[in-house]
């Protein structure tokens, strides 16, 4: 539709050929701004949303820009042989694509429109309402739970997990498919308790059959420094295949199926 | 499962095989030489063909024979492992020269003893003014052989070694043996009349077939004669039986047609090995394996006496076998082939001449066969179209993921009406398979002369800034002050005029060459393999084939349209850049240094315009001149200009972003190469035609070309294949995979090549292999050519790099082919390790 392709949204990049966030070859939207402030946030110049220079390399970059549905479709569309030929499609990041709930529905409404397979991954952290607009166009919804205890929830992104909790029960009854995905932190919930807690509580899901383990990395490390922020994870190593097998198990235990990595 | 497709178990004697063949440096063996040298003294006056044939026949009765330890498979063309032969017929200086420093060279390095060495100067002395080499020198225009000595070509493959680049009838030998052939050269015989005009050389010509096919036969009985002996003093009864076995097997094949699978295999290995026995040309590839043999294998299955883990474990031996040829090539040639590569390519998958896909359970056996070896060769290669099962790509798929780079992947829907707009029939075309790295042709009917000649188109933009001039000498034509020039199409003009004159030169060359080949070494033995040299009574080198081609290959692409971008838009578009400045830029290397090879140069150019003035230079003045252009202190005003220079030329759009402009630069620059090509004939009664690669020598190439307006520095690599230049490419491997597409393909019917580099991680579990044979077939929707993978990790390179002792067997995809990573030159490793890593989060 005429007015969707003139909705402007503030995005950071595209990222096409991406393959670990959803069926087949995807590109990926990354959107700016968000509500949580997690420390391992590897997308640290996602956070805020506004305009920000990040220096790279020595050379100061200038992170998000604002663009039209159409814009960003043109530049979706270059790969729609790969996504036919991989059962692939688009996946929306960010940040927090629920925070521009209006450019995030035009933009699936868009894929739809072409034909897309689409994708959310999202904290889900935002008012049921406005999620409830945006699932009719889309396909699979990849909401991250992080933690099931809330003062922790709290302490690490910011923000408590309550309302994060009630969206996940209702989007298991309301959306076409939920995939619920765990960033796996070291001194968060890297243990075999606090993964299990949130493996029950996905598979106490109706509807919900897959959790994704996604184990920490320090790649956002560089961007902390970028933009002049203290990064709070330093020192942390990333897990070896031992350290993740254990968990891996926890979550098998609830009869879900598991995946490490996206 | 229609397709037996699971994992077979490797046979420990495969892993020893592969452990006894990489335990020494490979070594330069003397004895054909030699005995090539005898029979050319006694042969004196005869007709050439008579000449090649008889050294072939004194060569295979008397040259030492060996059979290794635990071999299913034999017959080996030098005593020791991965030895190599000497075929000084075609070129002898570069070795000679180099005899002191070829086993301590960077690049495939090769031991030679003082005793190889002192048979080999003896040899020497009587190919003096003999050599197919001298005689195609001698052929040549003056100016061809000065833009040669200036490096803006190089047809280096031909002019110093044999040709190869073939397939030939390898079934025929299957089914009919050297028994059948030489009948059927018999017969031609008894049709020629004596008043035929042609009758000299026909009957000579066929002669020579029967001799040689005489010659086999013996040869092949004197691997039975040596197995028995070893069998009779062999006290492991397994082994004994082996032994008798393969008696048994060469007493049969390839005199007579194969009966069995394993003899199957045995016949096909001495035709693969003696034709380059013969010959020392490179990229004699088997092609469709799976096809030909299939009929034993299905023969022995179906009767029960085959297990599907012996089929494995013969094809496993072959695959061990095609590593145990070698080739000592100059130093200059083995940088541009690095990885003692032979190229013998085999394919499979596809389709047949009625259309219909073909993948049998032999084409998955050859994948298999190279999981087991995990070595360079065979360059394996896989035919893709839209009947390919997905089963099929799957398991090629794991086969790329194990980081050796095989197999390389080729599209069928691209190929086929490729080569029949070079006049091959439908059913010739679909039965396509590929000669080396990348070149498609027709099995046995074929002699394309593919690899003819690396052209470097950045030496040609070079020739535009200069107005023709080459370190002082006039090389190209003259188009023009550049700096006079007013617009871009003015510009892009001068570049196709100075293109196709030098095209015009490199066709000259490999026309001389070609002449040579066929007055000093006809190839009867090889021709008696390809339709129609028998009925023809002609050999390959004189017109025999059916379809005869040349293929030279032009290179640099990516480097010229950046360029033409960069001049297009910063100094006629946008005005920010005069070309004066730029021409200045590049001539001080954008401010970044010069080194003493190019301040020679920059010397040489000043003296010998100095002396066309009239003006005398002692040699002082040369030292002083050659002094103050290397230390040459670039202003700060200028540096700081240059590097702003620089960062506009960043600024520029690039080819591989999937962005039209710079894409249809570099489709129209590709033109340049590939349209003027078609219009020139060789002496075959063939027709040029352009292929789009390097192989690998878009670094040492690159180290002979200056600075290019793409901000490329001197004597730096310039862009890989018909890829984009390493590092600019920024939008991952389907924006890349995009750009390269909009290249026009088809006409560049002697193959393109396009290298792409994946993280593990991007082909991890049986989604990532699913996503990346997608990916395959979405480039190859969008009529891509051809495509290959380097899958291993940039840390894995870098260590290999630190610690080559620990990655001996580290196997990565060069160019059109496969080499171990810890063989290569630095530079080439350092190319490899910096084109861009996709998919890598």
């Amino acid at each position: 539709m005429e007015e969707n392709k003139q909705v402007v949204g503030r995005i950071f990049d595209i990222q096409r050929y991406s393959i670990h966030d959803g069926p087949g070859i995807r590109t990926l939207v990354f959107l700016k701004g968000c509500v949580l402030r997690c420390r391992w946030c590897c997308n640290p110049e996602s956070q805020e949303f506004s305009i920000q220079t990040m220096v790279m390399d020595g050379k100061e970059k200038r992170i998000g820009r604002d663009a039209t549905v159409e814009e960003v479709m043109e530049e979706i569309q270059k790969d729609n042989r790969y996504y036919e030929r991989s059962g692939g499609g688009v996946t929306l990041s960010g940040g927090e694509a629920l925070c521009q709930p209006e450019f995030t529905k035009a933009l699936l409404m868009e894929c739809k429109e072409a034909g897309l397979h689409t994708a959310i991954e999202s904290t889900a952290c935002a008012s049921y309402e406005i999620i409830e607009k945006i699932l009719p166009y889309l396909d699979l919804y990849l909401m991250d739970i992080k933690h099931c205890n809330a003062k922790k929830h709290q302490e690490f992104t910011g923000k408590s997990n309550e309302l994060i909790l009630e969206n996940a029960r209702r989007l298991a009854l309301d959306a076409k498919e939920l995939v619920i995905r765990v960033p796996v932190i070291p001194s968060f919930n890297d243990t075999k308790e606090e993964i299990r807690a949130i493996a029950e509580f996905a598979a106490s899901l109706p509807n919900v059959q897959k959790l994704h383990l996604l184990p920490y990395h320090r790649l956002g490390q560089d961007k902390y420094n970028g933009l002049g922020r203290k990064y709070l994870l330093d020192g942390y190593m990333p897990f070896t295949e031992q350290d993740i097998e254990p968990l891996f198990l926890e979550v098998k235990k609830t009869g879900l199926q598991c995946q490490i990595g996206g | 499962m229609k397709y037996k497709s699971g994992p077979i178990e490797k046979s420990p004697r495969i892993s020893k095989l592969v452990e006894d063949l990489y335990k020494e440096l490979p070594e330069i063996e003397a004895d054909r030489a030699v005995l090539l040298t005898e029979s050319y003294r006694q042969t004196e006056g005869e007709p050439m063909v008579i000449r090649r044939a008889k050294a072939f026949v004194h060569i295979l009765d008397q040259i030492p024979i060996t059979i290794r330890e635990g071999e299913l498979i034999v017959g080996s063309a030098t005593k020791k492992p991965r030895g190599c032969q000497v075929f000084p017929e075609f070129s002898f200086t570069w070795l000679e020269e180099e005899f002191d420093t070829v086993a301590t060279r960077a690049a495939d390095p090769f031991f030679i003893s003082e005793e190889t060495k002192q048979s080999l100067h003896a040899v020497y002395q009587y190919w003096t003014g003999k050599t197919t080499s001298e005689l195609a020198t001698s052929y040549m225009a003056p100016e061809t052989k000065k833009a040669m000595e200036h490096n803006m070509f190089t047809p280096g493959n031909y002019f110093y070694n044999g040709v190869g680049h073939i397939t030939v009838k390898y079934w025929e030998v299957l089914e009919i043996g050297y028994r059948g052939i030489k009948e059927k050269a018999q017969k031609e015989l008894e049709t020629c009349q004596l008043g035929d005009a042609d009758y000299a050389k026909r009957t000579r010509f066929l002669q020579a077939v029967i001799l040689s096919c005489d010659a086999v036969c013996r040869y092949a009985n004197r691997y039975a004669d040596l197995a028995e002996q070893l069998a009779a003093q062999c006290v492991d009864p397994k082994r004994k039986a082996e032994l008798l076995q393969i008696a048994a097997n060469c007493r049969r094949v390839p005199e007579y047609g194969a009966t069995s699978f394993y003899e199957a295999c045995q016949s096909f290995w001495f035709v693969q090995m003696l034709l380059q026995m013969e010959s020392s040309g490179h990229s004699i590839s088997p092609g469709r394996f799976d096809q030909y043999m299939y009929p034993y294998y299905e023969k022995d299955r179906k009767e029960g006496k085959l297990t599907q883990e012996q089929a494995q474990e013969y094809m496993d031996c072959i695959w061990v076998k095609l590593n145990d040829l070698n080739k000592v090539r100059d130093a200059a040639s083995a940088e541009g082939f690095a990885g003692y590569s032979l190229f013998q390519n085999l394919i499979a998958g596809g389709q047949n001449t009625k259309g219909v896909d073909v993948t049998n359970d032999l084409s998955f056996l050859c994948i298999e066969a190279s999981m087991h070896v995990a070595l360079p060769q065979p360059s394996l290669s896989v035919r893709v179209w839209n009947g390919s099962p997905n089963e099929f790509l799957l398991k090629a798929a794991e086969l790329t993921r194990t980081g050796i780079g095989l197999p390389a992947y080729y599209n069928d829907e691209v190929i086929i009406p490729a080569l029949m707009s070079r006049g091959l029939s439908l059913e010739d075309a679909r039965d396509y398979n590929i000669i080396g790295c990348v070149e498609p042709q027709k099995a046995g009917k074929t002699e394309g002369w593919h690899d003819a000649a690396f052209f470097n188109m950045c030496r040609v933009l070079e020739l535009v800034f200069s107005n023709g001039m080459d370190r002082g000498e006039q090389i190209g034509i003259q188009t023009g002050d550049v700096t006079k020039m007013q617009t871009f199409e003015e510009f892009f003009e001068a570049y196709q005029k100075q293109m196709n004159y030098m095209i015009s030169l490199l066709v000259n060359a490999d026309n001389a060459i070609d002449v040579a080949h066929k007055e000093r070494c006809p190839l009867p033995y090889e021709s008696c393999m390809v339709d129609d040299c028998i009925q023809r009574g002609k050999t390959l080198q004189e017109g025999g084939a059916v379809y005869n081609f040349t293929g030279p290959q032009g290179f640099g692409i990516a480097n010229v349209a950046d360029s033409m971008m960069v001049v297009k838009k910063l100094i006629f578009e946008e005005k920010r850049l005069s070309m004066a400045e730029l021409k200045e830029a590049l001539e001080a290397n954008f401010g970044q240094g010069i080194s003493n090879e190019q301040a020679q140069e920059i010397t040489t150019s000043v003296v010998k315009e100095l002396l066309e003035k009239g003006k005398k230079v002692t040699e002082e003045q040369i030292a002083q001149i050659f002094i103050t252009v290397l230390n040459t202190e670039v202003s700060p005003e200028k540096k700081a200009r240059y590097k702003e220079i620089l960062s506009m030329i960043e600024s520029v759009p690039k080819y591989g972003n999937d962005l039209e402009e710079p894409d249809e630069m570099a489709r129209e620059v590709a033109y340049t190469y590939t349209r003027p090509m078609e219009q020139f004939k060789n002496p075959r009664g063939g027709i040029f035609q352009a292929g789009l690669y390097p192989v690998s020598a878009n670094v040492p190439l690159g180290q002979q070309t200056g600075a290019t307006p793409d901000g490329r520095l001197a004597h730096t690599p310039v862009a890989d294949g018909v890829g984009p230049m390493a590092g600019r490419d920024i939008h991952g491997p389907t924006a890349t995979a995009n750009s390269v597409a909009k290249l026009d393909h088809g006409i560049a019917s002697n193959g393109t090549l396009f290298n792409q580099k994946f993280h593990p991680s991007a082909l991890k579990g049986q989604q990532g292999l699913q996503n990346f044979v997608s990916f395959i077939r979405t480039f190859f929707d969008k009529k891509g050519m051809h495509m290959q993978f380097n899958v291993v990790s940039r840390e894995i390179l870098l260590d290999a790099q630190k610690h080559p002792e620990n990655y001996k067997t580290l196997v990565v995809r060069v160019a059109g082919y496969s080499a171990l990573f810890t063989t290569l030159s630095r530079s080439l490793q350092d190319d490899i390790i910096s084109r861009t890593e996709q998919g890598s989060i």
